[in-house]
């Protein structure tokens, strides 16, 4: 495990999303109601929506492009829609966002 | 042989203790009447329709000079009796002496002025005989007139609504914390108090008026709190005291009142007395009905006849201008007894009734009293409701030995039985649709409007489908907002208002929902249904909105997002066009576009260029356009007399000054207007959601037009003769959209479900309903009418839309 300090959890809006740019491109880093705090890709599947600008629900978000659903915990799309998008571990301590950067900071060649 | 009966004060007491006695012995007694009022007798009770013009003078006569003529019957009418000399068997008037065999005294009450400073200023008054109604009358006459009511009992609101209906501006002033507080409890004190005051009645609840001002003649009246209220007329209403004087100074048995045992007869056994003088088992009486029951008493007493004055309770069922309200027997809170109550405050309705030993022993009722004389009764019979407990609060139609079925109710109602108030449609005419061949809900409400307005009878109009179809029919379940609640939209606005709910976990916890914190079909839609209830309390969630409402920008396929400038009423200038050149060139904006709203839509910007875009246009005064919104999109003109030569007004300056009134707003759907100067209609005001189309005489107000997925003229809300009207209609009809559709129904589809009458009846007829939406409008426009670029073009701002963190430097070292 490499963990990287990303920032503080409440400049991420309780039930939203921010983005942090990699080298495999976007990861949202997602905020719940309870605040837990949740890694995956921002690129949903389907059309490329970005999924930080989803609503999120319980441990889900929507993407706002066309609605496909994702748990935040398995990356699994919900529902009718078959899909998945990456999820990274991540923790908060001391109110301080952790990322386990390992893949996302190796060069996109490596 | 004839007696002699002399009667003391022509009311509405003695007036019927003379009625019944004649009629039945009317050779018994010669009757002299004496009257201070120099009239008849008349229906006291209806003075506040004359007051408010619903009746005149002649109307509420009950005994006319032809019917005293007929009985024989002396009249001395505005002759006032000054002593009875009980020795001589005489009464003492301006006439001379009277003698009398049998004296029936009949003073009535006398009002309470309470003693302030400026009591005696001439426009100060009671409330009591016609004298005084008529002074009222005289008074407002005078346009844009004030009137001050001191005292919120019945007496005191049924001046104030008569004074309202004659136009005067009115408060009432009350010394109580809620108004009628011997009749009602608080609960319904603060619903009548809201309803007077949308009617545009001022209540001022614990005040304590201090002097009455004025040089010659009333000005104002102030209070110990230090409120002023300006006043050409001042009524009090606070309360009446028996008239006395006469018995008093005859040396009678006087109390509180005259004292009279149960035949009515008092302290001197050759004189009775009846009304609102009187004392009775130390207690007074001033509703009607107990002084009706004391009449046949004095009747039966002068005819010799056994008879005794029982009281019983008295239920209190009035009117005060529309609003319906009962109360009957102790409504006290106490130990030992216990509540049932009924809210529907949406509806306006309250009920409460009070327990004591399974009895019911007190009953208030407010907005629905269809159930009173039921309750009344139970409290007059004493009877156990323990049985019937469960539903008592129902009434009498969910009573019995079985469970209650709505159905058989409905079955056993005749065809003559309203069903849809809004249209006054019956049950007759909704089985003769069916039998013609309606089998839905839809089929009733196309051919017959019941249930198409306000639609609260839209059970009842399904379980007439139900008893008349029976197996065919099968009731439509309603439609949840989604997976998160089984309840629809109108059930969640309802409630919100209803329970007052104000955040959205209260609408969570309080309404079940049964996921932590919705989805993104309710959050949007809750969210919205706050902050249009409760512009003040709520504060809107950015994070319960669409992407495009939290970004203020459109997103674009590619993640890019669009920006759309507001142009006012379409105009814009040499100034705007180069900022938005210049911001296209900065920004690197790969499309530039004119929308179909006469907006230019810059597309391709990147999310974290946003903020610096916003900053560089608002500094050429241009803000957000908010075509991204359920909101004010664009309000679409012509030019107009500017430069037409058709244009019949000013289409352009409208259509800026509609813009510059209602962006901002948030709606359940996007809201796009225009104002044509001609019927040529350039602006195609006809497919808007509120579409202006300039005339000669005035202007033409459609509304619920549409050209998206579905395309539909408008329909015509109103003609008005001028500007400053079309901004009010315009402005009150977006209102009453926001605070009754669902979310994400256009305003066609929502005036589809309610039906323009019920509309037009709100924003056009009720004038006072009209400016409640307005003045409704414009608070919550002190919180959202503000720019989201100016209040995003910051370094915070930009630092939120920025990503969080970029690896990708990292793993270049």
């Amino acid at each position: 495990m490499n963990w990287m300090d990303i920032g503080a959890i409440d400049d991420i809006p309780l039930r939203g999303a921010r983005i942090i740019r990699t080298a495999l491109g976007c990861v949202a880093l997602f905020r719940t109601d309870l605040n837990e705090v949740f890694a995956t890709s921002d690129r949903c599947p389907h059309k490329g929506g970005p999924l930080s600008e989803g609503i999120v629900h319980g441990k889900s978000v929507t993407c706002p492009l066309h609605s496909w659903v994702f748990s935040l915990e398995t990356g699994q799309a919900q529902g009718a829609d078959v899909g998945q998008i990456a999820t990274y571990a991540v923790q908060v301590s001391q109110g301080r966002i952790l990322l386990d950067a390992r893949d996302l900071t190796k060069r996109s060649a490596a | 042989m004839t007696q002699n009966l002399v009667v003391i004060g022509a009311g509405m007491a003695s007036g019927r203790a003379i009625e019944l006695l004649l009629n039945q012995h009317p050779h018994l007694y010669h009757v002299t009447l004496f009257g201070a009022e120099p009239r008849g007798n008349y229906n006291r009770i209806m003075l506040s329709p004359v007051l408010s013009g619903e009746k005149t003078y002649d109307d509420i006569v009950t005994h006319d000079a032809a019917w005293y003529a007929v009985h024989n019957v002396t009249c001395r009418f505005g002759e006032t009796v000054t002593k009875i000399d009980r020795d001589r068997k005489v009464v003492i008037s301006a006439g001379g002496e009277t003698p009398y065999d049998k004296l029936l005294i009949a003073t009535g009450s006398a009002p309470f002025m309470i003693p302030v400073a400026g009591r005696d200023l001439p426009g100060v008054m009671a409330y009591r005989d016609l004298d005084d109604t008529n002074k009222m009358i005289a008074v407002s006459a005078k346009p844009g007139g004030s009137a001050v009511v001191i005292g919120g009992g019945l007496l005191g609101l049924e001046a104030a609504a008569g004074l309202k209906l004659r136009g005067m501006n009115v408060t009432v002033i009350h010394i109580m914390g809620h108004l009628m507080e011997r009749q009602l409890d608080p609960a319904a004190g603060y619903l009548l108090q809201r309803e007077l005051t949308s009617r545009g009645i001022h209540v001022h609840c614990k005040g304590a008026t201090k002097a009455i001002l004025g040089h010659g003649k009333v000005e104002a009246v102030t209070l110990e709190d230090g409120t002023t209220y300006p006043a050409d007329i001042v009524v009090m209403a606070v309360g009446i005291r028996p008239e006395i004087r006469l018995a008093t100074d005859a040396h009678l048995e006087i109390g509180r009142g005259i004292v009279v045992n149960d035949q009515m007869v008092t302290s001197d056994p050759n004189i009775l007395a009846v009304g609102e003088c009187v004392e009775h088992n130390k207690q007074l009486f001033g509703l009607v009905a107990p002084l009706y029951d004391q009449a046949k008493v004095v009747a039966k007493t002068l005819a010799g006849e056994n008879a005794a004055f029982q009281p019983v309770q008295t239920a209190t069922k009035l009117k005060v201008t529309g609003c319906d309200l009962f109360s009957a027997g102790d409504f006290a809170e106490s130990d030992t007894r216990e509540d049932i109550v009924f809210r529907d405050p949406s509806r306006g309705v309250y009920k409460r009734l009070v327990i004591e030993n399974d009895k019911l022993i007190g009953a208030v009722m407010y907005g629905d009293t269809a159930d009173g004389n039921w309750f009344f009764g139970l409290i007059k019979d004493g009877t156990g409701i323990a049985p019937m407990r469960d539903t008592l609060i129902f009434g009498p139609a969910f009573q019995g030995g079985t469970q209650p079925d709505p159905l058989a109710a409905v079955a056993a109602l005749p065809p003559e039985a309203e069903i849809c108030g809004c249209n006054g449609i019956c049950k007759g005419k909704i089985v003769t649709a069916i039998a013609g061949g309606a089998r839905t809900l839809d089929d009733i409400r196309a051919q017959t409007k019941a249930s198409s307005s306000c639609g609260t009878c839209t059970g009842l109009v399904e379980q007439v489908l139900a008893v008349t179809l029976g197996a065919d029919f099968v009731l439509p379940t309603a439609k949840p907002i989604c997976k998160c609640t089984d309840l629809t939209h109108e059930d969640v606005r309802r409630l919100i208002k209803s329970q007052e709910l104000k955040s959205q976990p209260a609408v969570w916890q309080t309404l079940g929902w049964k996921t932590p914190n919705g989805c993104p079909t309710c959050r949007p839609a809750v969210n919205f249904y706050l902050l249009a209830d409760w512009p003040l309390e709520y504060v809107d969630d950015a994070q319960s909105r669409f992407v495009n409402e939290r970004n203020h920008a459109n997103i674009q396929k590619d993640g890019t997002y669009s920006v759309v400038p507001r142009m006012w009423g379409g105009l814009t200038n040499p100034r705007e066009l180069r900022a938005i050149a210049d911001a296209a060139d900065k920004y690197n904006v790969p499309t530039v576009k004119v929308t179909g709203g006469q907006r230019i839509d810059l597309l391709g910007v990147r999310k974290e260029d946003l903020p610096a875009m916003w900053a560089d246009l608002n500094r050429a005064g241009l803000v957000s356009g908010h075509a991204y919104s359920k909101g004010l999109r664009t309000v679409k003109t012509c030019v107009g007399t500017d430069h037409c030569r058709f244009g019949t007004q000013d289409s352009t300056g409208l259509g800026v000054k509609l813009e510059r009134r209602l962006w901002g707003a948030w709606t359940p759907h996007k809201v796009k207007l225009a104002v044509s100067g001609c019927p040529r209609n350039c602006a195609e005001s006809t497919c808007k959601d509120v579409g202006i189309i300039c005339v000669d005489s005035g202007f033409e107000v459609g509304v619920g037009g549409a050209a998206g997925m579905d395309l539909k003229h408008t329909e015509p809300l109103c003609k008005v003769p001028t500007e400053a009207e079309a901004i009010a209609v315009t402005v009150a009809f977006v209102q009453l959209y926001r605070e009754n559709a669902k979310y994400l129904d256009r305003p066609y589809k929502w005036l589809a479900k309610v039906g323009l009458p019920w509309v037009q009846a709100r924003v056009v007829a009720d004038l006072t309903e009209r400016a409640a939406l307005i003045a409704r409008f414009d608070l919550s426009q002190t919180i959202y009418q503000k720019d989201p670029w100016a209040e995003r073009s910051n370094a915070t701002a930009m630092q939120a839309f920025a990503p969080m963190a970029d690896l990708t430097l990292e793993a270049a070292e």
